[in-house]
């Protein structure tokens, strides 16, 4: 086949770009800048070869080398602490941060993302999405244990948004429940600011034993090297066709889909497959191939080994055999994994390829000449530094400056604005708010969504959705588990990049304490706009700034994460939006606390101040305001609100805890009770009194540091003394009712819960059906 | 190399003497999700769970066989209709066809495969809304002398949750009314239809009761804290799909219930 294919050919090799330096070569339609180019021709001493160009090409695009966000990305390298490191068993750079559970058990966790594949085909988009960051996981070692998905759309009522919310929800369980991976969590948003640009990210956690932890590097001269999982084909390299004229045979596909398209089974059985290589130590190191395919996968296993890797590039087995080099190397075909391994475990490899009906081609070996050198039927196409192509891609240090119109923003708050007018205050016109509220766009129950995704499978599911965070058992006997949550608020984050930011952090970190979890680290996916705009350029880098500025502070390193940029219409960006997720250890997973309460009699309280926070809330939005100042940071009350939680539950002091955050105070109660069908009485007078603020604020403002939580009688002495001695503010709101059968609120008109149901749940299906 | 177990593989359980000796095979097939979790209900149950991979010539020593759930080779084709030609499926097919009518159990993906192998009558399709659906499902038992429902009593309602795609169960009038008459319809679906099965059959057995296939998952109600109780909190327990794996032990070990 190779040698029927090499003659449609014009192979543009090492010698012949040497003797022939003045060749046009198209680095401008793959998205280089002549600066770019001109480094690329310095760095080879000649010009590129056609193949070179292309893997320059994807390796120094922005998805790749981080060229505008490295220089601000740096600090979460540099503020960490020896404490934070402490458990921290491999950081930032690898495919996923890995971090120490303890028992010998290890973690391994990342988010992603795959916004405008999902605009584009919102199925494979999505699909794709949660196949990619699954692959980086087990490219650790780990098996993948839990997926999770923020999703952020365009306004509920908008034609379009059904197209992609529909796509994405379907790509995301189609693929993930076809892995066997329960889906645990995750976020749902609507704002008009989303609709040319959703955010569908990605989050997967794995778990391994300390000894089973992989890298991707390649070492170790004569060890071979192999390609292997689906074949290469045509998907997602759209821009190589400029590259055409490499091509004299005018028969082949003239359009590439710029999206790649997901085969789960073949993933599925990837995974099975890489663990039973992973179990048998039969691989040095392994790499997923995802953005830049083979481009990236070896030029990063070269650069991060000790040698240099030569590869026969006629070796890869194609889905379709017009591909020509550049394509090849460029391809984004999914379920694709390369992997050293020495002489001696070849066999054994082969055998478990052949067991799981996995196709495998051998490439090469490792070298010793520190050059990665790719030939096509022996001619040389590429004869590079790998650390050129994989690590010393440009960085720009962009101009940034405070957006002109932020000042204006930021002087329009909520309270008082015509917006404002009106605002509930009666019994009965804070009851229709309530019910508004919880069946508004952001704050309805997701379950539309999440019933569409398997939270069952793998048997480890203790919490999903929608409790605060997602928990998963880890180990069967000690029931050792892990708890996640991902957060961010986009309006917070425009309103003041560097806090809101930390309010995502905040958020997270919560809601992984109020499962009962101790939050051990983060990883982050920065979806922002156009880096070439000074103001989103000042959005990114006050968030990075915010965010490591707060993981210092609460003491929790970020192993890993992903940036996306360019996510604008026209001139117009997203608003900024950092979703963070934080990971927390349980000792034992039958410990976690769930959301709602159940128990007849047991105590509520509220715990933390509540101050005017209504710029930017979910009330505000849906009065159509967004301006003045987000809630106030207070990242050690969050810290002791973390440790009351984490404390109680561990003491067994609390029976429930949801986390107050969008919506406030209403939100939480309606769905505290909701969560188990047990009503409450509640008087909020004490927190009216205390803090200055009347019925409607109490309810709707979101105060950042707050929780509800449920307390049996028994623990209550024991509870509050605790929360006292720790000089945090803590009130008995109410008692839970549960023959009620309603959500009873002094001041407010009472609330069945039938009918706080129908509002909450009725949302989602009345738009998608 | 270090043996350690993989994340998720067999761990020891303390089983019941009386049952450890019953010997249950699970079978993977490519694609297969649910495996480590049956063979963990099987522990939990007390039995003894041992691994069987779709190649295999032989079934070996094992007393009864689950066919779990998942997207045997991806699904693409019909549910199940090329995990039916594996080597050993013919040796479950001939076991259960047996004067010794191996007791198999399959479960939404294996029910699948059940139904592709002739094993038990009808079919399964897309449900009717068109979309997965994963829910804490309540079923009645209405046929408790099956080998897999044998620990329940009759018109007992219980809730394990339920997740698929296709699961719509179809069959000809003719198949229906025979099923409904030598009491094979095993469970229905109460309340609420969740795929459009006809006559709200979530599951059935064949003549002689040893070969039972249902869409919902016994083996994800098994556990306290892992089961539609903890997860959803709808009514129900977490453990109510424990039945299914004490009952085949039972039988197996002959001894009482």
């Amino acid at each position: 086949m190779t040698t029927e294919t090499t003659k449609k050919f014009n192979i543009d090799t090492v010698e012949n770009a040497a003797k022939t330096p003045d060749t046009e070569l198209p680095w401008a339609e793959l998205g280089l800048k002549q600066n770019e180019f001109d480094e690329i021709v310095k760095v080879l001493g000649r010009r590129p070869t056609g193949a070179e160009l292309a893997m320059y090409s994807v390796m120094w695009s922005e998805h790749c080398s981080y060229k505008s966000s490295k220089n601000h990305l740096r600090q979460f390298g540099q503020k960490v602490t020896e404490e934070m490191k402490k458990d921290m068993l491999v950081g930032i750079g690898e495919n996923a941060g890995v971090t120490n559970l303890g028992d010998g058990w290890a973690v391994t966790f990342k988010i992603e993302s795959h916004n405008s594949p999902s605009f584009v085909e919102p199925y494979q988009g999505a699909a794709t999405g949660i196949g990619g960051i699954v692959r980086d996981i087990i490219s650790m070692g780990a098996r993948p244990v839990a997926v999770m998905d923020p999703l952020r759309f365009g306004a509920i009522d908008h034609p379009d948004t059904a197209r992609v919310m529909h796509g994405a929800v379907a790509g995301i369980g189609g693929y993930g429940n076809s892995l066997g991976l329960p889906n645990i969590g995750g976020e749902m948003v609507f704002d008009s600011v989303y609709q040319g640009n959703p955010l569908v990210n990605a989050l997967a956690v794995g778990v391994m034993r300390h000894e089973d932890i992989r890298l991707a590097n390649a070492s170790g001269k004569g060890n071979r090297v192999v390609l292997f999982g689906a074949r290469t084909g045509g998907d997602g390299i759209g821009g190589a066709s400029v590259l055409a004229s490499e091509s004299f045979d005018d028969t082949k596909p003239s359009k590439r889909p710029a999206v790649q398209v997901g085969d789960p089974f073949a993933e599925k059985v990837l995974i099975e497959c890489c663990l039973e290589l992973f179990k048998g130590s039969l691989v040095e190191g392994i790499q997923d191939l995802g953005a830049a395919g083979i481009s990236c996968a070896t030029s990063e296993l070269a650069s991060n080994g000790d040698g240099g890797m030569q590869v026969e590039l006629t070796s890869v087995l194609l889905r379709d055999p017009t591909l020509t080099p550049g394509e090849i190397l460029m391809s984004e075909s999914q379920e694709r994994m390369m992997a050293v391994v020495t002489p001696e475990n070849v066999e054994a490899f082969e055998a478990v390829m052949d067991k799981w009906a996995v196709e495998y081609s051998w490439l090469g070996e490792v070298t010793d000449t520190g050059r990665l050198i790719i030939t096509w039927e022996g001619d040389v196409i590429v004869d590079v530094d790998p650390r050129t192509v994989a690590h010393d891609g440009p960085v720009y240090d962009r101009p940034f400056a405070r957006p002109e119109w932020q000042d204006s923003v930021q002087a329009d708050t909520f309270t008082g604005s015509v917006q404002d007018a009106g605002r509930p205050a009666g019994p009965a016109s804070l009851a229709a708010a309530v019910t508004e509220l919880v069946a508004s766009p952001n704050m309805c129950s997701k379950s539309w969504i999440t019933n569409q995704y398997d939270r069952y499978v793998g048997g480890n599911t203790s919490m999903a959705f929608p409790d605060d965070a997602g928990v998963v058992r880890v180990d069967e006997e000690s029931g050792l588990g892990v708890a996640l949550a991902t957060d961010a608020n986009g309006r917070y984050t425009y309103l003041d990049p560097y806090h809101g930011a930390q309010l995502a952090l905040a958020e997270a970190y919560r809601n992984v304490a109020t499962a009962g979890a101790i939050p051990m680290a983060v990883s982050d996916c920065l979806n922002f706009g156009s880096p070439e705009d000074p103001d989103v350029m000042w959005q990114l880098a006050e968030a990075i700034r915010g965010l490591s500025d707060a993981c210092m502070v609460l003491g929790i390193p970020v192993t890993g994460g992903n940036v996306s940029l360019y996510n604008q219409t026209g001139t117009t960006p997203i608003h900024p939006s950092p979703v963070v997720a934080v990971l927390g250890k349980l000792d034992d997973v039958a410990r976690r606390t769930p959301s709602g309460w159940r128990e007849d009699g047991q105590a509520i309280y509220l715990l933390g101040t509540t101050a005017d926070d209504l710029d930017g809330s979910e009330w505000a939005n849906m009065r159509g305001h967004l301006g003045g100042q987000p809630p106030k940071v207070d990242l050690e009350a969050e810290r002791a609100l973390g440790e009351i939680l984490i404390n109680g539950s561990r003491d067994g002091m609390i029976d429930s805890a949801h986390d107050l955050s969008e919506g406030g105070l209403a939100a939480a109660l309606v769905e505290s009770s909701l969560r188990y069908g047990v009503g409450a009485r509640i008087a909020l007078q004490d927190i009216v009194d205390r803090d200055g603020v009347d019925l409607f604020t109490a309810l709707f403002s979101e105060s950042q540091g707050r929780a509800v939580v449920g307390v049996p009688r028994s623990e209550e002495v024991r509870f509050t003394d605790m929360c006292t001695a720790r000089g945090f503010a803590h009130t008995r709101i109410g008692v839970v009712d549960a023959a009620s059968g309603t959500l009873d609120i002094n001041g407010v008109e009472s609330l069945s819960l039938d009918d706080l149901r129908e509002a909450h749940e009725g949302t989602l299906p009345k738009y998608f059906g | 190399m270090t043996e350690l177990p993989l994340i998720g593989e067999a761990i020891a359980v303390a089983a019941e003497p009386r049952l450890a000796g019953a010997r249950i095979g699970v079978v993977t097939f490519p694609g297969t999700l649910d495996d480590r979790d049956a063979a963990r209900a099987v522990r939990l149950a007390g039995g003894t769970a041992v691994e069987l991979w779709h190649g295999d010539a032989e079934l070996g020593d094992v007393d009864a066989v689950i066919i779990p759930g998942g997207f045997s080779y991806g699904d693409y084709l019909r549910a199940g209709a090329i995990a039916r030609f594996a080597p050993l499926m013919s040796k479950i097919i001939d076991a259960a066809n047996s004067d010794a009518k191996l007791p198999v159990l399959g479960i939404c993906n294996g029910f699948q495969i059940l139904t592709e192998s002739h094993l038990l009558p009808g079919s399964m399709i897309k449900n009717d809304h068109l979309k997965f659906l994963c829910r804490d499902q309540v079923l009645r038992v209405e046929n408790s002398n099956t080998a897999w429902t044998l620990d329940y009593e009759a018109g007992q309602e219980i809730t394990i949750p339920l997740k698929n795609q296709d699961g719509q169960y179809i069959a000809d009038e003719k198949t229906l009314d025979a099923l409904e008459a030598e009491g094979r319809v095993v469970f229905r679906y109460v309340g609420f239809n969740p795929n459009g099965s006809r006559r709200d059959i979530a599951g059935i057995s064949n003549a002689a009761g040893n070969v039972v296939g249902l869409m919902p998952h016994p083996e994800h109600a098994v556990e306290p804290g892992f089961g539609p109780e903890s997860l959803d909190g709808i009514g129900g327990s977490d453990t109510d799909g424990l039945g299914f794996f004490t009952s085949v032990l039972n039988k197996i070990v002959g001894g009482d219930k």
